[in-house]
């Protein structure tokens, strides 16, 4: 017989293992703590599930997870965005099994049980042989508790928890920012690239507050790009920050230039941008409108990281699925201008496609360096992975505190919710 | 059925096959017609792969750009390369106007980098255009039966 599977972290409190400036490799590599991580964090705090693009209709819904557990965020009759448990009252099947669709109530497929859109049960077939032992009323699927900001959706299963606005606190003025880049139009998720990687979803939150890893690991990306969108990705050493945003969320200003796409539209167009802009003259748009058009539709010049699932990332949403402690599923969502000019769209989706997915110029290599950091975890069980880059420069600011565009601060500050969720 | 023209695709299909399992990019680029569209869609039914999310859609300068990332070295997803092995089978002429001709085929291709095996298994749909005695590519449209799944990187040419 196999001798049993030993934690890791066996002779170490959980505190310990989160330092100011360094967190312990077990982080990475040990199932127990990946298991309390599940119930500790993904159970205890609001987690993103939606952009309300992706439910736009009554019955409009799509699955996705809320931790490791399924769920159906839909649209109900009342315009209401749901997020409901995937798994049928009776003998647990899951009711929907598609990524998104519309649809008028949830069937479950073994025995017919069929529930409302916010997951009331309304039929049970052949219900004589309850006699009067089944109330439907105490049968619905389960509804997590949801709120919204800035059209993003997020839900808990903890019901005593602060209201969303006060969890995200300064980053909603980041998220206010970011959803500036529809260039006058909403926001709209156009789809999504989806692959796994065999790693830590610690690994892959880290990397969107991570501009020291950039010229490196993409130099390949960077070569395959204009000298003028070079120069503006040559962001390590240059004017950006790291700001901790608090309760682990943090922004990375990677080209402060970018911050806010409604401003500065009287400079210059960049050239990669001058054919887009003839395209959307020609489409009829006035002079103000294509260069608030042609601003936007590079994107954001910073990552915001929101604790701990989601990321609003330069052009894209960053989704982050934990599957087990050396498996994760990443989604990159394209974002695109609703009804807003083709061409701009069409520019929007190549830009995307160009650096993410699998087949990207980016993705594949990001994948790479992790899963690299995952098997090397396993070298030196109680050795530490350092967190300390751009600490002696950091500052107090109202926010928070601030370290340089490749400080370690935004690490630092995810690490120091995960330690305040795992011990409370 | 006209066997001489299936031949005559089949052929330049499978050389084309050959070279992206050999590496020889360069031949491979030469094989596109200047206007011809790489695709990989999500969406296995999307026919309006232009204003929609692929995981490719390579005109030909992105073409050059792939084959230039490809054999850089400087991508650590490409260094090493992974070794390819694909057969391409259950050729279909599905229409010839004079011009241009439509083929969809089946593509088994296995792949093997550092420790690791896997496969990717596309339907195929080539539109070729005819020049002098041979063809170029006008489409090549790779629909990966699990499009719609999560996938893993992929460090070379579909």
């Amino acid at each position: 017989m196999n001798a049993p599977l030993q934690p890791i972290h066996f002779h170490r409190p959980i505190g310990e293992l989160v330092q100011s400036d360094r967190v312990h490799t077990s982080l990475y590599t040990d199932p127990a703590i990946f298991d309390d991580e599940m119930e500790n964090i993904f159970r205890n705090t609001w987690v993103w599930v939606a952009h309300v693009s992706e439910v736009p209709d009554v019955g409009s819904y799509k699955t996705h997870w809320v931790g490791k557990e399924p769920v159906i965020v839909v649209r109900d009759r009342k315009k209401q965005v749901r997020v409901l448990l995937n798994r049928c009252r009776h003998r647990a099947a899951t009711v929907c099994e598609h990524k998104k669709g519309k649809a008028n109530t949830f069937v479950c497929p073994y025995h017919g049980w069929s529930y409302a859109l916010d997951g009331s049960l309304r039929g049970v077939p052949h219900p004589e042989s309850y006699g009067d032992i089944l109330d439907k009323a105490e049968h619905p699927l389960v509804n997590l508790r949801v709120e919204e900001y800035a059209g993003m959706v997020f839900a808990t299963f903890k019901d005593a928890i602060e209201p969303l606005v006060d969890y995200l606190g300064p980053a909603k003025k980041w998220m206010d920012l970011f959803m500036k880049q529809g260039g006058s139009f909403p926001i709209k998720v156009g789809g999504e690239h989806r692959f796994t990687f065999p790693g830590n979803w610690k690994i892959q939150l880290e990397n969107t507050t991570d501009a020291y890893h950039f010229p490196l690991v993409h130099r390949s990306f960077l070569h395959s790009v204009d000298k003028q969108t070079e120069e503006m990705l040559d962001f390590v050493g240059g004017k950006g920050y790291v700001e901790d945003l608090g309760n682990g969320h943090s922004v990375m200003v990677m080209i402060p230039d970018l911050i806010d796409l409604e401003a500065d539209l009287e400079r210059p167009i960049p050239d990669r941008y001058t054919e887009l802009a003839e395209a959307l003259r020609a489409e009829g748009h006035e002079e103000p409108k294509v260069r608030q058009i042609v601003r936007a539709v590079g994107g954001s010049g910073f990552n915001l990281n929101l604790f701990p699932n989601i990321a609003c990332s330069m052009a894209f949403f960053r989704v982050l699925q934990p599957i087990s402690v050396n498996k994760t599923e990443i989604h990159h969502s394209v974002i695109l201008m609703d009804g807003g000019p083709p061409a701009g769209n069409r520019a929007r989706l190549r830009m995307h496609e160009h650096f993410q997915g699998p087949l990207g110029f980016g993705t594949p290599d990001d994948s790479e360096a992790w899963e690299r950091v995952q098997a090397g975890a396993h070298a030196g069980r109680d050795l530490w992975v350092l967190l300390n880059r751009g600490l002696p420069a950091e500052k107090r600011t109202a926010d928070g505190v601030a370290g340089d565009v490749s400080a370690e601060t935004g690490m630092r500050a995810a690490y120091q919710q995960w330690k305040k969720l795992m011990t409370a | 059925m006209n066997t001489t023209l299936l031949q005559e695709a089949t052929a330049f299909i499978w050389a084309e096959s050959d070279m992206l399992d050999h590496n020889e990019y360069q031949d491979w680029l030469q094989l596109w017609a200047p206007e011809g569209i790489y695709v990989i869609p999500i969406d296995q039914n999307e026919t309006d792969h232009e204003n929609t999310l692929n995981y490719a859609y390579d005109d030909a300068q992105m073409r050059h750009k792939r084959v230039a990332r490809l054999t850089g070295g400087e991508a650590i997803s490409s260094a090493p390369v992974a070794r390819t092995v694909r057969n391409v089978s259950r050729l279909r002429l599905l229409s010839d106007d004079g011009t241009k001709l439509t083929v969809r085929c089946a593509q088994h291709l296995r792949e093997f980098r550092k420790d690791r095996f896997r496969e990717h298994t596309s339907d195929v749909t080539y539109e070729l255009l005819r020049e002098g005695q041979g063809f170029r590519i006008h489409r090549k449209i790779v629909k990966l039966i699990n499009s719609t799944d999560t996938l893993t990187a992929v460090g070379y040419i579909l």
